[in-house]
């Protein structure tokens, strides 16, 4: 190990140093002056963004370059997923401030936790390696399992935790036991090695596709598709929304970044026999999520399904296997991330002290309360519907453009099909912001920091929209 | 003479073990973070079995990470653990039903 390959991995470095820094100064403070762990944790994002787009390991025209004996890899795919997760992250802070304060939950423990998911998510999407696969996994899941309990004295939340915790863990042993038979098959650890192996000795060795199908199990599941879904509604309705707006965001981002290096990366050549399998769950959470979603009458679940169902969107752009489909799942996965963010981020504006604006109702007459948030609302949900000129219909037209590459018009056919079907319920909430007289009357007020937060991550989803090309092109050239 | 066969086939006896133990069970949850545990165990066995016949060191450096992030793991789970019996007075597997899914 030397100073260089510290260097490459300074974003990790920076975030470790400062997750620790905010854990030891919360120590120091008393409840009043709580605000400065806030503003540390934003001051950690802004740096660790400024430190990994300084990006001078990638001179004379370098694609990548790998670390620490190969486990670790830094390219343009991870440095714009990571700026991604800070920007999101940021957004994230500032708006679960508010409902910290709220709902009396202003702790340190949530920052701490969130920026220590926020390590195992670069960890992730740098990972070059089983190893580093599984341990920034378990960095992210460990933390969440945490998260998900934080708010100690609710029934809810610690019955998701446990639920959670039992299939994540499940999840990851079956993905160990996955990457113990490719380790066997190729009789290395290390993604470019693994995939050197298999061309040499030929994809047919059983003791391989046993493995693949135990990998794909643990990638579904850290996506949350059909059959591997029943975490999700609980753990969104369960989680203080707070936790729910992390959760539905940034760990995404990184269970992209694991399929893709995992199934192009490391099992490449094993192509034809992972598309199968990704079609289905695609195909089966595009139509479960959907249907699901129509019937739910709380907005987190609600919202739950409808990430199976984008999750199921981000699959099919990963079906081709070739740099178009990965270019425009990843760019799916960003757009989902800010959209999610958005519409998280309206429950906790509504939610008042000590109740959370769980009911689909709680938006009844949101114009009348604020017309401005309504609006946030309406584009947040036509995004989500995948309506022009929002950013969520150039993401839903490019994964589709994907699949038809790969030859699936029946699978490109459905995923329209049920597209149309899901922007019922995202209608729904804004026939009920509309066209329903309100149950309380309140004006809806947020503080300063919160609805600038706000009206940028509104302008993310018009803008991108309309001047989609910029974001389009970063995504292609990633690979 | 024992071949990678017997112990692949040891592993895979514990993990379907541990996986029928976690649906199977409908009684009490520090039974299911046993399950987990022996899971973990199991692939731990078929990395240093393939390390063995391999002659390559990386599956038992691996099981050290895993050993390590696995006690990790069940000190999450027992907090947890501890939180719903706080919550709910029971930690009976069946009794967790006030969510849906």
């Amino acid at each position: 190990m030397n100073s260089a390959q510290m260097l490459l991995a300074a974003p990790e470095f920076w975030l470790l140093v400062m997750a620790c820094v905010v854990m030891v100064v919360d120590l120091f403070l008393g409840e009043q002056r709580r605000g400065i762990i806030h503003m540390l944790a934003m001051l950690t994002l802004i740096f660790a963004g400024m430190i990994t787009l300084r990006g001078d390991y990638l001179a004379d025209g370098v694609q990548s370059v790998t670390a620490f004996n190969d486990s670790f890899i830094r390219d343009r795919l991870g440095d714009v997923l990571k700026v991604t997760s800070f920007v999101i992250l940021g957004l994230v802070f500032t708006y679960s401030k508010l409902y910290l304060r709220n709902f009396k939950m202003f702790r340190a423990d949530f920052y701490t936790l969130s920026l220590f998911a926020l390590l195992g998510v670069m960890l992730l999407i740098s990972a070059n390696s089983l190893l580093m696969i599984y341990l920034g996994l378990e960095l992210i899941s460990l933390s969440v399992y945490a998260l998900v309990a934080f708010d100690r004295n609710s029934g809810r939340g610690s019955e998701s935790a446990m639920k959670y915790f039992v299939l994540g863990s499940m999840a990851s042993g079956m993905l160990l036991y996955g990457m113990s038979m490719i380790y066997g098959a190729t009789g290395s650890l290390v993604l470019t090695d693994i995939a050197e192996a298999i061309r040499t000795q030929g994809s047919g060795d059983i003791l391989l596709i046993f493995g693949l199908v135990f990998v794909v199990v643990g990638i579904a599941f850290k996506f949350g598709v059909v059959p591997f879904h029943m975490w999700i509604p609980d753990v969104y309705e369960g989680a203080p929304a707070a936790v729910t707006l992390f959760i539905s965001s940034v760990p995404k981002l990184a269970a992209f970044a694991m399929a893709y290096r995992f199934l192009s990366s490391g099992l490449g050549d094993l192509h034809i026999h992972w598309q199968g399998m990704l079609s289905f769950l695609a195909l089966f959470s595009i139509v479960l999520g959907n249907l699901a979603a129509i019937m739910q009458t709380n907005i987190k679940r609600m919202l739950a399904y409808s990430t199976i169902s984008h999750m199921g969107f981000v699959l099919l752009g990963l079906l081709p296997g070739t740099a178009y489909g990965f270019g425009a799942s990843m760019y799916y996965v960003i757009v989902y991330a800010v959209m999610s963010v958005a519409s998280f981020g309206m429950i906790i504006l509504l939610s008042s002290r000590g109740v959370e604006a769980e009911r689909l109702e709680d938006f009844k007459g949101l114009n009348q309360r604020n017309p401005f948030y309504a609006v946030i609302m309406v584009l947040v949900m036509f995004s989500m519907a995948g309506a022009p000129p929002m950013v969520g219909f150039w993401a839903k037209l490019m994964v589709i453009k994907a699949v038809m590459d790969a030859d699936m018009m029946w699978l490109a056919i459905i995923a329209v099909i049920f597209a149309v079907v899901g922007a019922f319920y995202y209608l729904r909430v804004i026939w009920y912001m509309y066209f329903e007289e309100p149950e309380n009357e309140a004006i809806v007020t947020a503080p300063v920091d919160f609805n600038a937060a706000l009206t940028v991550n509104g302008m993310m989803i018009i803008g991108l929209g309309i001047f989609s090309s910029s974001l389009i092109a970063l995504c292609m050239t990633s690979f | 003479m024992l071949t990678l066969a017997h112990f692949l086939t040891l592993g895979a006896i514990l993990f379907s073990l541990s996986v029928a133990g976690i649906f199977i069970n409908r009684k009490n949850i520090i039974v299911l973070l046993m399950c987990i545990e022996l899971m973990l165990l199991g692939v731990n066995m078929n990395f240093v079995a393939f390390s063995r016949f391999l002659g390559n060191l990386d599956g038992q450096i691996f099981v050290f990470f895993i050993l390590t992030v696995a006690a990790a793991e069940a000190a999450i789970g027992l907090a947890i653990l501890v939180v719903v019996f706080r919550n709910r007075k029971t930690i009976n597997v069946a009794e967790l039903d006030k969510l849906k899914g």
